[in-house]
């Protein structure tokens, strides 16, 4: 069995891997790194459990090969806590719930994550189009809606008062 | 026995090394280029169809990047992704029917990795980009060891799942002419409001004889229905998922060429549609639901441009 | 629109519940306190959500056992067949590969559930009954090994002819009759009688987490799985029969769950099972992970059905016969349809009074694969057939949908076809009218029909079906109104004996012990709170037990929105139990004084409290008499939606959801119940579907079973209404299953305001609008009978209603050449 050997960042550290050129870049992910808050939940790129940031945009992790990530910049849920701070889109998610069974929930939050720096201040509209590659069966979408509302607000005082930034987040929580 | 799953792939960094990839690359021993990987992963991943055999990463060309206006069109690179093209102001003023297509496809994720060169050479009967790259006449200059050339739109997909390109051509450009008063119109039903693929897909264009010169998006000449309606010209009418490929529908359009969109065309029009198309039954939707819908989302796009 | 919580107000026809308890506290109810209403009860965050949130929670294929293999399963390919032999490629090294077959279980070869019928695997020379069944497992230190060695098997079988319409199976698995009054005088009495035949189809329930399980081989000879699943004991019932263990041989333990709507009750036994036979065969753990595909054509549905309804009624719309008749696809195997089918049954007739009834219902196998449980569990197919049939009388008669429900539904007292009297917790007419109210209902609906009638005429036929209206689309709001038995039918419960348990630790802490699993409905949120509002501590004082087998005693599956009323009321009578012993023991002082020094003192304590019959219900299996639920929770729904007049599209824009829950634990999450089940409901009416071709699923992708995104899901505006019920001692009566009830004929009854059309069979796509109105013909096999309004009145029944009289019928699903399109 050939390998490639390929280095990549996740969530800010520098991580090396042979790899299978078959090897999907979730599976580097989860099964090589233990990071495996990235879910797989189909097997034709139409659920969005495995969202993931590759170079600062959104993509599902199913549809990359592991060796398309090479010297790439790669973020997960697990690189979204700050220390022991939850994310304002994590915390927003807790205090909304906007989860449920939670299978989903990694990549909505990715895929929020990318929406949000795209557009700080999305519509209800906008915030539905832009998570509808990310299915949820749960939660009828309704909370999930809501707590990317409150995290935008919250994003956006802080991003505005960026000294103030900790506390309005605490305040919230 | 199909063979294990396990596509060697390749990462050139230039074009000529892409080339000489390809080199290799033949009917009977394909390499599959690889980009956004939206529509090639689902053969690994969901073990859908054949899986590749090679592969070839086309994502570090950066020569294949880039959307410009050159000599009277729009030249999209064959990586330009479907989020490039939503958010270029160039495709945005002359190519709004293609940013609307662009938006239809997949959802953000899809449309971050997804490229407009693997639309097309994936050539789904159900790619949703196609049907107006047919309607705005698009070409495609496609290259390989050999040298280039260009393929028109019309030429360009020539089976089910087959193009026109060598094993060894690679996608470069495609060159989308633009100006001269075309009005284009899309229009996708698809099976849900997001992640959806097509039932049937239209695309329709034409250059209105009478309407102001070299603007791409005119309202309707006689919006109340009691003005002069203008007469078309250049008709195109493209269709997807109604037949084996993507498909222009020239006695439709023949109805169309030299009128104006009154009742009678459009119920005429409706008609000749009906009739040329010979869509099928499958998971997704039924020939007859197909049919009848394409020549109804014609009749209303005529009725619109009218303005009755 | 904001969410609110609504009390039922004074004046209702609620009879007082029994007085019950004299302290007070946030959650349980004071006899007599019904109208005066109190706070909206606290909604603490849900107690698992940062492992969520944070990736931290360990699902099935998140847990990591060294050493482990990857397993498979070999299905058929065929429908019905004789299963001749293996043929194993020579030209593979099939030393590290691991082979089970049927022959290598060493107990009894059945899945065990309702009947025995259905085999873990079929032995060789043994009969296939569907095209996904499984007949060989295979198991490697490798992915890429497995790989290899699920192409080298090649499966031999002589076919045999196959049943796959279940009205001519002869194989019926159940049959339930259900008769209340005289049925022909109440014919004799109507004025109009009106026929309908309604058809559903598979609704697969899309757990986003797809089904998985890990089994561990033990050191005593048994194994533990580790899985995504419901009802643990159900699973080591499984496998102490099929692998002949004791109770400490077979240990299951629930990992995070990512959904499970019903499917994850039975299936998970099949997949633990394999996964346990392989890990014996190795001696190493085993991971069984299904993907997508795998899951999609392998695990259960919910039950298509044929429901045919011939309804008298007299001229104000009073309902005097009713005589219905259900048939059931199971599919292949018994799993829970007779359980399905009697919910089914007793649900028929709708929330509504009627003096002279009769209920036909049969399940029959066919030679597809089985069918199961999914929220609603038989409910929503007849509910949705009731609720179109009495929308179409209400046509009929020139009343309003609102009116003629106000006519005919429940209230206290009422009788229903069982013989049960409803005694108490009736909200029929409250939840409706909430709705409505809500929804601005009939003013909406007076602007859509003169909108209607506006139209008429000037749209495309007969001028030409391929020819546009005037109007692009057309509004429509639409109202069905439910009811849902709530917990078990008949006797389950007793038969069950469930026991639930509080344990005040050594340490001081309240420990809750239950099998009650957490599958996003939050479980492990309610019990804490239920149990600290007994004792009166904090919530965070109270530590949920991992679902376990060997920690935690049976209480029960996680089904039939049972944990929160049934469940949950062992919880509180446990605590209130342990709160006495305490506070016996230290003086009377208050428990949340003195739990801690009780613990150092005196060690745990610990309460197991175990089901006592409700008071005064009583219901004869045999003859299908008596009360067949304890009580009911009641639905309203109100859709507004737009349909697309060129191609028959379906935008579901408003919802409004008003369901009765007896009592509100946590408004937060049971809102969160409504608006799930809502959009499932919605997915079910409008776009969810599973075509078959030869007993097979064509909709076997995500790709192809399509449900709906955030841009296909309406605005949901939730009103929880109590009317609690008094056997439960917090008065709750359960959630989950309410909303999927009533929102595919109220999806139904808003496409019949815009469009004028009553579509038959679900779902509800732009196909069948289509051919309902006329613009195109019927699509092949999806026709239902033809339905006959036969009029006793002198008024004519209004024009378009029925606009197919003469529609053929098919038996055949599906057909069709082959796929034009991809997955992108």
């Amino acid at each position: 069995m050939t390998t490639q050997h390929i280095t990549l960042t996740v969530n800010g550290e520098a991580r090396d891997a042979d790899v299978e050129p078959r090897l999907l870049l979730v599976h580097l992910l989860r099964d090589v790194f233990g990071l495996t808050g990235t879910h797989i939940g189909c097997d034709t790129s139409n659920c969005g459990a495995c969202t993931i940031h590759v170079n600062g945009q959104s993509a599902k992790s199913c549809t990359m090969l592991a060796v398309q990530a090479d010297g790439a910049e790669v973020r997960t849920i697990e690189g979204m806590v700050a220390g022991t701070e939850l994310h304002p889109l994590q915390q927003a998610f807790w205090d909304q719930h906007g989860l449920q069974c939670g299978f989903c929930t990694p990549g909505m939050i990715m895929q929020a994550a990318w929406l949000l720096d795209q557009n700080p201040q999305p519509s209800e509209a906008e915030i539905r189009a832009g998570i509808s590659g990310n299915l949820c069966r749960c939660t009828g979408y309704v909370n999930i809606v809501k707590a990317i509302q409150q995290a935008a607000g919250e994003l956006q005082a802080s991003a505005s008062a960026p000294a103030a930034a900790g506390e309005a987040v605490a305040a919230e929580a | 026995m199909p063979a294990p799953v396990e596509p060697p792939i390749e990462t050139p960094a230039s074009l000529p090394e892409a080339y000489a990839v390809l080199a290799d690359s033949s009917a009977e021993d394909p390499v599959t280029p690889i980009a956004g990987g939206t529509d090639v992963m689902v053969r690994i991943t969901g073990e859908i169809g054949e899986p590749p055999r090679r592969m070839v990463d086309l994502s570090r060309l950066r020569e294949l990047r880039g959307i410009a206006v050159d000599r009277g069109a729009v030249v999209l690179g064959a990586l330009t992704t479907y989020t490039e093209i939503r958010r270029s102001s160039v495709c945005r003023e002359h190519l709004p029917a293609l940013v609307e297509a662009a938006a239809t496809i997949g959802a953000g994720q899809i449309q971050n990795r997804g490229t407009i060169g693997g639309n097309a050479a994936n050539a789904s009967p159900a790619g949703d980009t196609l049907p107006v790259l047919l309607a705005l006449d698009a070409a495609f200059e496609v290259g390989s060891n050999r040298g280039q050339r260009a393929i028109t739109a019309d030429a360009f997909w020539v089976a089910y799942r087959r193009t026109a390109l060598a094993p060894d051509e690679l996608i470069l450009r495609i060159r989308i002419p633009i100006g001269s008063g075309r009005e284009t119109r899309f229009r996708k039903i698809g099976t849900r409001r997001a992640q959806a693929i097509s039932k049937v897909v239209l695309a329709l264009s034409w250059v209105d004889q009478d309407g102001p010169p070299g603007s791409g998006r005119v309202a309707p000449i006689a919006p109340t229905g009691n003005g002069p309606i203008g007469t078309w010209r250049d008709v195109r009418l493209a269709l997807g998922s109604v037949a084996d490929r993507p498909i222009r529908t020239r006695a439709t359009e023949a109805v169309l060429e030299a009128a104006s969109p009154t009742p009678e065309i459009a119920d005429a029009a409706a008609e000749a549609l009906a009739g040329e198309i010979h869509p099928i039954d499958d998971v997704r939707s039924t020939a007859e639901y197909r049919r009848v819908v394409a020549a109804r989302a014609l009749h209303r796009m005529i009725r619109d441009a009218g303005g009755w | 629109m904001p969410r609110m919580t609504i009390r039922t107000p004074p004046g209702r026809t609620l009879t007082p519940v029994a007085p019950r308890r004299t302290e007070t506290d946030p959650l349980v109810l004071q006899p007599g306190t019904i109208a005066p209403g109190r706070a909206r009860p606290a909604a603490p965050l849900r107690r698992e959500g940062p492992a969520k949130l944070t990736g931290e929670a360990k699902y099935a294929d998140d847990l990591v056992f060294p050493g482990a293999w990857y397993g498979a399963t070999i299905r058929s390919t065929d429908a019905h067949a004789r299963f001749d032999g293996i043929d194993l490629d020579p030209a593979l090294d099939w030393s590290a590969i691991a082979v089970v077959t049927a022959a290598d279980i060493p107990g009894e070869n059945i899945v065990s559930l309702v009947s025995d019928d259905q085999p873990v695997l079929v032995p060789v020379g043994g009969e296939i009954q569907h095209q996904a069944e499984p007949l060989v497992l295979l198991a490697a230190a490798d992915r890429e090994t497995l790989r290899h060695a699920r192409r080298g098997v090649t499966i031999r079988s002589t076919p045999l002819s196959p049943v796959f319409d279940p009205r001519l199976s002869d194989h019926v698995f159940a049959h339930f009759d259900i008769a209340s009054g005289d049925l022909e005088r109440g014919f004799a009495e109507a004025d109009l009688v009106i026929e309908g035949e309604y058809r559903v189809g598979h609704q697969e329930q899309l757990y986003i987490e797809n089904n998985a399980m890990i089994a561990v081989p033990r050191e005593d000879g048994g194994v533990a799985v580790h899985g995504s699943l419901q009802c643990p004991y159900y699973i080591h019932k499984a496998l102490k029969r099929a692998l002949r263990l004791t109770d400490e041989q077979a240990r299951v333990v629930q990992a995070e769950t990512g959904g499970g709507f019903g499917g994850k009750e039975e299936y998970p036994s099949i997949i633990a099972l394999h996964a346990a036979l392989l890990a014996r065969k190795t001696g190493k753990p085993v991971r069984m992970i299904y993907d997508r595909h795998e899951d999609l054509s392998a695990t259960t549905k919910r039950h298509p059905a044929i429901v045919s309804h011939r309804t008298g009624v007299k001229a104000d719309g009073t309902l005097v016969a009713q005589e219905i008749d259900v048939v059931m696809d199971g599919g292949a195997y018994c799993t829970l349809t007779p359980v399905v089918l009697s919910r089914g049954a007793i649900h028929a007739g709708g929330p509504y009074r009627c003096p002279n009834v009769r209920i036909r219902a049969r399940a029959t196998r066919t030679n597809t694969p089985p069918n199961g449980a999914f929220r609603g569990f038989g409910a929503p197919q007849v509910e949705f057939a009731a609720e179109v049939q009495i929308g179409r009388i209400a046509d009929a008669l020139g009343m309003s949908p609102l009116d003629i429900r106000r006519r005919n539904l429940y209230r206290v007292g009422d009788e229903t076809p069982t013989g049960q009297v409803l005694r108490e917790s009736v909200a029929a007419e409250e939840v409706l009218e909430r709705a409505a109210e809500a929804a601005e209902f009939e003013g909406v609906r007076t602007r859509t029909e003169r909108a209607r009638a506006r139209r008429a005429g000037s749209g495309s036929v007969p001028g030409s079906p391929l020819r546009t209206g005037a109007d692009r689309t057309a509004s429509g709001i639409g109202l069905a109104l439910a009811w849902h038995g709530a917990g078990f039918t008949g006797s389950g419960e007793v038969k069950l004996a469930s026991v639930a348990s509080v344990e005040l630790g050594a340490d001081g802490r309240i420990r809750v012990l239950t099998a009650s699993t957490e599958m996003g409905q939050g479980t492990k949120t309610i019990f804490p709170q239920l149990v600290a509002a007994e004792l009166g501590v904090a919530v965070d004082d109270v530590d949920i037990a991992p679902q376990d087998t060997a920690l935690v005693p049976d209480s029960g599956p996680t089904v039939a929105s049972r944990t929160a009323m049934v469940v949950g009321g062992l919880l509180i009578k446990a605590a209130r139990r342990l709160r006495e012993v305490v506070e016996e023991r230290n003086g009377g002082r208050p428990f949340a004084d003195v739990h801690r020094a009780d613990a150092a003192a005196h060690g745990p304590t610990r309460i197991d409290q175990q089901f006592e019959p409700y008071p005064h219900v009583h219901f004869d299996d045999e003859t299908y008499r008596g009360d067949a639920y304890p009580a009911f929770g009641w639905a309203a729904c109100v859709v507004s939606v737009s349909v697309d007049l060129d191609s028959g599209e379906v935008t579901v824009r408003d919802v409004v959801a008003a369901d009765d829950v007896g009592r509100v634990i946590h408004p937060v999450l049971a809102e969160g119940q409504v608006e799930g089940g809502t959009l499932q409901a919605i997915g079910y009416a409008t776009i969810e579907e599973i075509k078959l071709r030869d007993g097979r699923y064509l909709n076997d992708r995500l790709a192809t079973y399509i449900i709906p995104t955030s841009l296909d899901a309406p605005r949901i505006t939730t009103l929880l209404v109590e009317a609690p019920f008094s056997g439960a001692p917090h008065g709750a009566k359960g959630v989950g299953e309410l909303p999927m009830d009533v929102g595919a004929p109220a999806v139904v009854a808003a496409i019949r305001d815009a469009t004028g059309v009553w579509i038959h069979e679900l779902p509800a796509s732009p196909e069948r609008i289509l051919a309902a109105l006329g613009v195109t013909a019927e699509p092949p096999g999806q026709a239902p009978a033809a339905d006959t309004v036969r009029a006793a009145l002198d008024e004519p029944i209004e024009a378009g209603t029925d606009p197919r009289p003469d529609a053929p019928t098919d038996p055949q699903p599906m057909r069709g050449p082959r796929d034009p399109g991809e997955p992108s």
